[in-house]
């Protein structure tokens, strides 16, 4: 409190000089401002359940709900339905005698609930045994694992049957962590959350602000103005380490994902990423007055991205003419810099292209964002 | 040097919104160092455009305004430095709470005051922690004004400061602008309360479609209404229907010592210099034309019954 009694009286005297400001030795350094709004964010951040829960557990649950879905099978259990008959019981034993015995479910069902249940899936493959002692197949050949199924099946009961291999083969099971879906989602919903809190974060946050007529309160002071944008743009920062940890930690931990580039890399990689939207946050909201304004203004910017731009599958599967448009996004470029990174070990500096589009998106956003930036 | 004493001044101010709505006609005023000035008006009389200009946050159409001296283009950063501001309506951060707050506007200023003083000074001490979002309107309209102070500027703009508040809310505010003013600090602001004009205000403009219509002294000003007191009554007028209105208001300001008459629906308002010689001759004159008298009240003159006579009309229209 010693500093309270030694400012006072300089500050009266001050002030019966009101147009000739005297200097005094400034309390408040040049970044006090930003200092303080960006923690100020960041105390709002954390005491907004919402945030909360879209930030960090939503992207949590869709990558385990997604990976629990799309889970590789253990070597593709083939699941057999045997016709009740005459011939039903050997077919059951050869099949339970054979190699293939360790991949094969088979199960004994009268004729009508088996054919319904091998039409309904549940079923790859339905055998009837013929009074001749021979077998039918029920198959669906639009079905890849019903086709695979009866070749299956027909090998092993052929070579229970007594049929000899002409030819000396054997196989080697190769099932590496980094080629499975979740591999491929998690740098996916990396990228997309990244790209959803940039613009809710950022573009969301500051037309509220508007709206409440805060910005206007805040350049009614000596408040730098770009000290505010920065503070807004680098929360997002914060707020990505966080995001990138706990995605990349859960893929390690529940699905013994991969890390193969460097973590460095990746940080960098998400600062772009978390800036890159940060600027394009900023620009769908520069103008807008109301929330429900910027809420529609935000899903129309990311629709085309959630759609084209890989996130739970790859964009490939769109015509090559698209290939372009679809590349030149900036969610395309950093998802497909997150996989390269995660899950190839690649260095940034073999990506320059892709942090070109990410940097030249965040850069335009940003300056174009400034000049038609509207404060009150 | 004579400008010392000027601390705001603004000439021949002009706004025009999108070309066509004209919110402020050409408003010119000047404000004394350590003077609390008021600018009096019904809504939509331009007071919130008014003071946005001279505060630098919208534009003139045309005209100048100076701040010790300095216009807004010269040193926009300087100027805010020395100016503390509560706007008519912000909602700040509902998530902070209010030391936060306080020290958030604190950390934009070179040379603030230190948070404990502004809260204590405020007594807001007891709410430090309180979120912004729990805050009753009086205390958010303390922190507004707490955000204001925190900057230890030399002018206080304050824009409707007491809207909406009940009265020890107001009565608290006023004490707040005082204990500023006592320390050497300048105030505008803007009311359409008279009773707030009246009391806090040491100047007020009238301000009325974007111009002001009246300048001046609370006292001054009701002085020019020429009696500072009111007689107000009704006569039940049925002995004579057909008598005209204008003659019945003639007979009354042919009264002794009444300066002005007007009529508000059926209570006739007499604008008196000595009502002890107004009333024995109205209860008389009552009498003698056979009418009734059904009410008499007589009061102080306010501001209210200046802007009325200026204008015609009332400062709140509800």
């Amino acid at each position: 409190m010693a500093t309270t009694e030694t400012n006072a009286p300089q500050l009266d005297a001050d002030k019966n000089r009101p147009s000739q400001h005297i200097p005094s030795a400034r309390r408040n350094g040049r970044w006090s401002g930003y200092r303080h709004l960006l923690w100020a964010r960041i105390l709002e951040l954390k005491r907004e359940p919402e945030v909360v829960f879209w930030v960090f557990v939503f992207p949590l649950l869709l990558a385990a709900g997604l990976g629990i879905a799309f889970r590789n099978k253990p070597a593709d259990i083939t699941s057999v339905v045997v016709i009740d008959g005459a011939g039903a019981q050997k077919a059951l034993a050869m099949l339970q005698n054979s190699a293939a015995r360790s991949t094969v479910r088979a199960t004994i069902l009268g004729r009508d609930a088996a054919l319904k249940a091998f039409h309904f899936g549940k079923f790859d493959l339905a055998i009837e045994s013929n009074p001749d002692g021979s077998y039918t197949y029920y198959y669906d050949p639009a079905r890849p694992e019903s086709v695979l199924s009866r070749a299956e099946i027909d090998s092993a009961l052929q070579s229970a049957a007594g049929r000899k291999d002409a030819l000396a083969t054997s196989s080697q099971s190769s099932s590496e962590p980094g080629s499975r879906y979740i591999d491929f989602l998690i740098p996916g919903l990396l990228g997309m959350n990244l790209m959803n809190s940039g613009m809710w974060g950022v573009g969301f946050a500051l037309v509220e602000m508007r709206q409440r007529k805060l910005l206007k309160r805040f350049v009614a002071t000596p408040m730098r103005r770009s000290d505010f944008l920065l503070a807004l743009t680098s929360s997002r920062l914060v707020l990505m380490v966080v995001e990138v940890g706990l995605l990349l930690g859960f893929g390690v931990l529940v699905f013994h994902m991969r890390v193969q580039g460097s973590i460095l890399s990746v940080i960098l990689l998400g600062s772009l990423g978390a800036v890159a939207f940060g600027g394009v946050g900023l620009l769908t909201a520069c103008r807008a007055q109301k929330i429900e304004t910027v809420s529609g203004l935000i899903n129309v910017v990311m629709m085309p991205m959630w759609i084209f731009s890989g996130v739970f599958f790859s964009y490939q599967r769109f015509p090559a003419i698209t290939m372009p448009f679809i590349k030149a996004l900036p969610l395309t470029a950093l998802n497909d810099a997150l996989r390269a990174t995660i899950l190839e070990g690649a260095s940034l500096g073999s990506q320059s292209g892709r942090l070109l589009v990410l940097a030249v998106w965040g850069g335009v956003s940003f300056i174009l964002a400034l000049r038609w930036f509207r404060w009150t | 040097m004579g400008t010392i004493e000027t601390t705001v001044e603004c000439t021949n101010l002009r706004k025009t919104y999108d070309g066509k709505v004209e919110a402020v006609r050409g408003l010119s005023l000047r404000i004394e160092a350590g003077e609390c000035f008021g600018l009096l008006g019904p809504n939509g009389a331009g007071k919130t455009t008014t003071i946005e200009i001279l505060e630098g946050l919208l534009a003139p159409t045309s005209g100048e305004v100076r701040i010790f001296g300095h216009t807004w283009d010269d040193n926009p950063r300087q100027l805010r430095e020395w100016i503390g501001i509560s706007l008519q309506e912000t909602r700040l951060s509902e998530k902070l709470n209010v030391r936060e707050t306080i020290e958030l506007f604190a950390s934009f200023y070179s040379e603030p005051r230190p948070a404990a003083d502004i809260l204590e000074e405020l007594q807001l001490t007891e709410k430090s922690d309180a979120w912004v979002g729990k805050l009753s309107g009086g205390q958010k309209q303390r922190l507004a004004v707490a955000t204001a102070l925190v900057g230890n500027p030399r002018i206080l703009f304050l824009d409707e400061p007491t809207t909406g508040l009940d009265p020890q809310s107001r009565r608290q505010l006023w004490d707040i602008v005082r204990t500023f003013q006592k320390k050497g600090g300048t105030v505008l602001l803007t009311t359409h309360y008279m009773d707030e004009a009246e009391r806090l205000c040491d100047r007020l403009a009238i301000v009325d479609h974007g111009v002001i219509i009246a300048e001046g002294t609370p006292s001054d000003l009701i002085d020019r209404l020429g009696g500072h007191h009111m007689v107000e009554f009704q006569v039940n007028n049925s002995a004579n229907d057909n008598e005209n209105d204008s003659d019945s208001l003639d007979r009354w300001r042919s009264l002794p010592s009444v300066e002005s008459v007007r009529r508000e629906n059926s209570t006739v308002c007499l604008s008196v210099r000595e009502p002890h010689l107004t009333i024995p001759a109205l209860l008389d004159a009552v009498t003698n034309h056979g009418h009734q008298l059904e009410h008499l009240s007589t009061r102080q003159a306010s501001l209210e019954d200046v802007f009325v006579k200026l204008t015609g009309r009332h400062l709140r229209e509800d």
